[in-house]
């Protein structure tokens, strides 16, 4: 295509059309044109060139005209309906959207479900939870599209069997409550809407109180008596003591199937498993941001301590966003991948200790200690964020339950992971127009 | 990428293993070419010579990634975004963080826009050795006249090197504004189903990277990048709608499944970078924490799971923080290693009368306690007992870190406490507490127990240090 159209291409055009010549005609005024750019042309400017075109055309049909020609006749037989010189025409802009159908296949390689294990036994069941709670299921990674995922995600709340230190915004929630695990039981579940309530026995630490298993056993009876949903028992971490303190423990809750918590690599985990499977409970089994290390403490709970299949919940370990999440995250979505995979020394439901967000310093401290930092803003809104974000990224890669703390944390979490499951009826805005939305 | 294994991409290089690259042999070089930590420019010869023009065009080819990389902006603080090969993190990497974008609007006042500008300009928040910052400033029409909102345009280029993204469907608004703005390469927000002729046109006439949005529409919006890429057209970004609240948040995320699965898949016509607009948050909650919160949380849902690029509205810290540490999280090369070498090491000038801590070799716990002691002028010893990579708590709950890690850890680097400090004192961290007695036992000095947050040293050394009995 010819980039400038010049009087003297009007005139070979006007050849084309048996006008013989113009010879002793002026026009007056420049009519160079350009046509810029070789490739698709902008509707404006296809408009624009048109009527430019269409200007020269009548300019010189008029010059025709005058010199006696049947011009319009001539232009009805030769130019057809485009009424355009085919030197001045753009390379077609594409009027119509082209046809596409968008599809993507469901996966294919995601062919083992996760292992179902329910929390909590009701009277039918030989125990006292007001209702059981079944987490896992799932046959495709959390919330996709390829399988529907049969159980939402549950929140247990962290309760304590003695006063603790915690950050300020979590502690001003409980501090009416620190000295007594039953009512600090009580809040979590009729105030702060916890699905399950953990009681972490911490008080038997033989560098704390050294609280004897048997009495830290009662704890879990009042514990029990308080509220009616399914519990999770915690040790305080010490490796020697903790397999006595969960023995003593489940027996107690016998029949109410709680969760252990925990066995790991480091501690006596067959006298943990043995309690588990003894009193009808299930069994936490910790290992620390290792795959491997979680496949052969599974695969130990299995064969050598005969733990069944429905009683094993794994957590491989929470770090705090900022603190190691990007490894706590992979970590989880291998594991739930092999799992869907087929890989069933690590096919089961995870749990996460969402709370160790607390230990990230920029959920509790009051400023960045560091002068180069921006202003960090209040803290009192920082802290349940952590908390929030932390758990929702990992509850992404496959994890089905959260230790939590912080009430709003709670709430919103819920609120996340539930609307991706597809449990919250909102009305959501018009989003069409939103460039102009008042925010 | 087309191709996975080095054996495939050695067959295009010289091999002549003439080590220009930096590498050893052609094979070596091969292996970075798949793990994308070169490219095939770096292969000098392939470059120079002419007789190896064709192999590196089609080694290229097959190299680039599945998603298309879509630059915005120029100079130093232009964003890269897109250009991913895996759907999962660990199994490569993911590739340009995703960038985040904050409002302005054409109907704020001159104060107002300074001070939000200033604020998305210069947050920063240290980590791990650098600072994460923010990325670009979304411009968005309300006024709906085109001089104003170019007239704001101008204002924000004068006070931001940042990219821009121009928010609106009316093309005489987004005309005006590329006016204006087009040398800053910025990008263009959006053709939809009425009006992308027009902004067809204009992505070609100012040859500026463009967004298709089809809220919860994947069929239009295929057949709309379709379009575009047959024009020319293919500096584009997916806005597939960010439904923030209900049963459409749960489609939105689906959408985003979908789209980056068929990318990476290998359908080329949906490979482009997909944009969320998490400040939808904002029309779906009247109060501006519970807006902040819930931006933030789908902001974080669609970073960890396939956004590129989004926009926003809080720029409260509490939003901001979680937000960029999450990105960071999600970006971070797994590949890469996750520690410090163990040994002592010195800040600043640390002489015999200097504290001596001690502390993981997990990269992050080290560049923590370092920034922490080394922002406050301390000068010391830090002892990087060799956890496997493992930070304090766990570590000790783990057993990584143990008196015998420590003193070993001193033996190695030579360190007799003894003979080169005044106190034969180390400071353990606070989360270490029960490791006192067996260190004091095996490494043979005194032992104090710091803060549990090296945040606290400073203020703590003012207190115990130098410590009270020599």
């Amino acid at each position: 295509m010819s980039d400038k159209l010049k009087l003297s291409d009007l005139n070979s055009i006007l050849k084309d059309l048996d006008v013989e010549s113009l010879e002793g005609v002026t026009i007056e005024g420049d009519i160079e044109l350009d046509i810029q750019g070789g490739g698709g042309m902008n509707p404006a400017m296809a408009y624009a060139l048109g009527h430019e075109a269409a200007q020269i055309s009548l300019h010189v049909a008029n010059i025709a005209r005058m010199l006696g020609y049947p011009v319009d006749q001539l232009f009805a037989q030769c130019l057809g309906a485009g009424g355009e010189t085919a030197a001045l025409q753009a390379e077609p802009a594409i009027e119509e959207l082209m046809q596409a159908k968008f599809d993507v296949a469901r996966s294919s390689e995601w062919n083992t479900p996760i292992q179902e294990v329910t929390l909590g036994a009701t009277s039918a069941d030989g125990g006292s939870r007001g209702h059981t709670i079944t987490l896992g299921g799932e046959k495709a990674m959390p919330f996709y599209f390829d399988a529907e995922m049969p159980n939402r995600n549950y929140v247990t709340m962290d309760v304590f069997d003695m006063p603790i230190s915690m950050a300020k915004s979590v502690k001003s929630n409980y501090e009416d409550v620190m000295g007594d695990p039953a009512e600090w039981a009580k809040k979590v579940v009729n105030e702060y809407n916890a699905d399950m309530v953990t009681i972490h026995l911490i008080s038997t630490d033989p560098l704390i109180n050294d609280t004897p298993a048997k009495e830290a056993a009662k704890v879990v009876e009042d514990v029990l008596q308080a509220v009616n949903v399914p519990i999770v028992i915690g040790g305080s971490g010490n490796p020697q003591k903790d397999p006595e303190v969960l023995e003593k423990a489940a027996e107690v809750a016998e029949g109410e199937r709680a969760l252990l918590a925990s066995a790991s690599l480091n501690l006596d985990y067959e006298r943990v498993a043995k309690a588990a499977t003894d009193y009808g409970h299930a069994v936490l089994s910790w290992t620390q941001l290792e795959i491997n290390a979680q496949k052969e403490l599974n695969r130990k709970l299995m064969k050598q301590c005969n733990v069944p299949r429905d009683s094993i919940v794994m957590d491989p370990t929470t770090a705090a966003l900022g603190y190691g999440l990007d490894y706590a995250y992979s970590n989880m979505e291998r594991i739930r991948l092999s799992a869907l995979m087929g890989d069933d020394e690590l096919n089961f439901p995870m749990s996460s200790g969402t709370t160790n967000a607390w230990g990230a310093r920029e959920s509790w401290m009051k400023e960045s200690p560091l002068k180069e930092d921006s202003d960090w803003g209040p803290r009192e809104y920082r802290g349940p964020i952590w908390e929030i974000v932390t758990g929702l990224s990992l509850a992404l890669a496959g994890n089905d339950m959260f230790m939590m703390m912080h009430p709003t944390s709670v709430q919103v979490l819920k609120e996340i992971t539930q609307t991706l499951y597809g449990n919250i009826e909102a009305k959501t805005p018009d989003i069409t127009n939103w460039i102009t939305a008042e925010v | 990428m087309k191709i996975n294994s080095p054996l495939d991409a050695y067959k295009y290089l010289p091999g002549t293993n003439c080590g220009r690259c930096g590498e050893d042999t052609c094979m070596a070089f091969a292996s970075h070419l798949i793990d994308r930590s070169k490219s095939a420019e770096d292969c000098l010869p392939m470059v120079e010579e002419d007789k190896y023009a064709k192999k590196l065009e089609e080694l290229e080819k097959l190299l680039a990634p599945e998603i298309r990389e879509v630059t915005i902006g120029t100079g130093e603080k232009s964003v890269t975004i897109g250009g991913d090969d895996v759907l999962f993190r660990h199994k490569l990497t993911f590739f340009n963080k995703t960038a985040y974008a904050y409002d302005v609007t054409d109907t704020m006042d001159d104060k107002e826009l300074e001070e939000r500008i200033n604020t998305i300009q210069t947050f920063k928040k240290f980590y791990v050795g650098e600072f994460l910052t923010l990325d670009m400033v979304a411009v968005r029409c309300v006024s709906g006249k085109p001089e104003t909102f170019a007239d704001t345009v101008k204002k924000v280029i004068g006070l931001t090197e940042l990219p821009l993204v121009l928010c609106s469907f009316d093309t005489a608004v987004l005309k005006a504004a590329l006016e204006v703005a087009a040398d800053k390469k910025p990008l263009m927000y959006a053709a939809n189903q009425e009006n992308w002729k027009e902004v067809a046109g204009l992505a070609k006439e100012y040859e500026v990277p463009v967004t298709l949005f089809t809220p919860n529409d994947l069929d239009l919006l295929k057949s709309m990048a379709k379009t575009f890429a047959e024009m020319g057209i293919e500096e584009l970004v997916l806005d597939p709608g960010t439904f923030p609240t209900g049963k459409e948040m749960k489609t939105t995320f689906e959408n985003f499944l979908k789209i980056r699965r068929a990318g990476i898949g290998g359908d080329g016509e949906v490979a482009y970078p997909i944009m969320a607009v998490p400040l939808t948050a904002w029309m779906a909650y009247d109060d501006d924490v519970s807006a902040s919160y819930w931006e933030t949380v789908v902001a974080s849902v669609l970073t960890v799971k396939y956004g590129d690029i989004m926009i926003m509205h809080s720029i409260e810290p509490y939003a901001l923080l979680p937000e960029m540490h999450l990105r960071d999280t999600i970006y971070t090369d797994p590949r890469k290693p996750v520690t410090v070498d163990p040994g002592v090491w010195e800040v600043g000038s640390p002489t015999a009368d200097s504290p001596i801590i001690v502390t993981t070799n997990f990269a992050l716990t080290y560049y923590t306690v370092e920034s922490d002691i080394s922002s406050n002028k301390i000068d010391c010893y830090i002892v990087v007992a060799d956890t496997e990579g493992i930070g304090v708590e766990a570590a000790v709950a783990g057993g990584q870190l143990t008196a015998d890690k420590i003193k070993k850890t001193l033996e190695n680097a030579k360190f007799d406490l003894k003979e080169k400090t005044s106190y034969n004192t180390v400071i353990l961290p606070g989360l270490s507490a029960r490791l006192q007695g067996d260190v004091e036992d095996k490494v043979g000095s005194k032992v104090l127990i710091g803060p549990a947050d090296s945040g606290r040293l400073p203020g703590w050394l003012e207190k115990n240090w130098p410590p009270q009995d020599k």
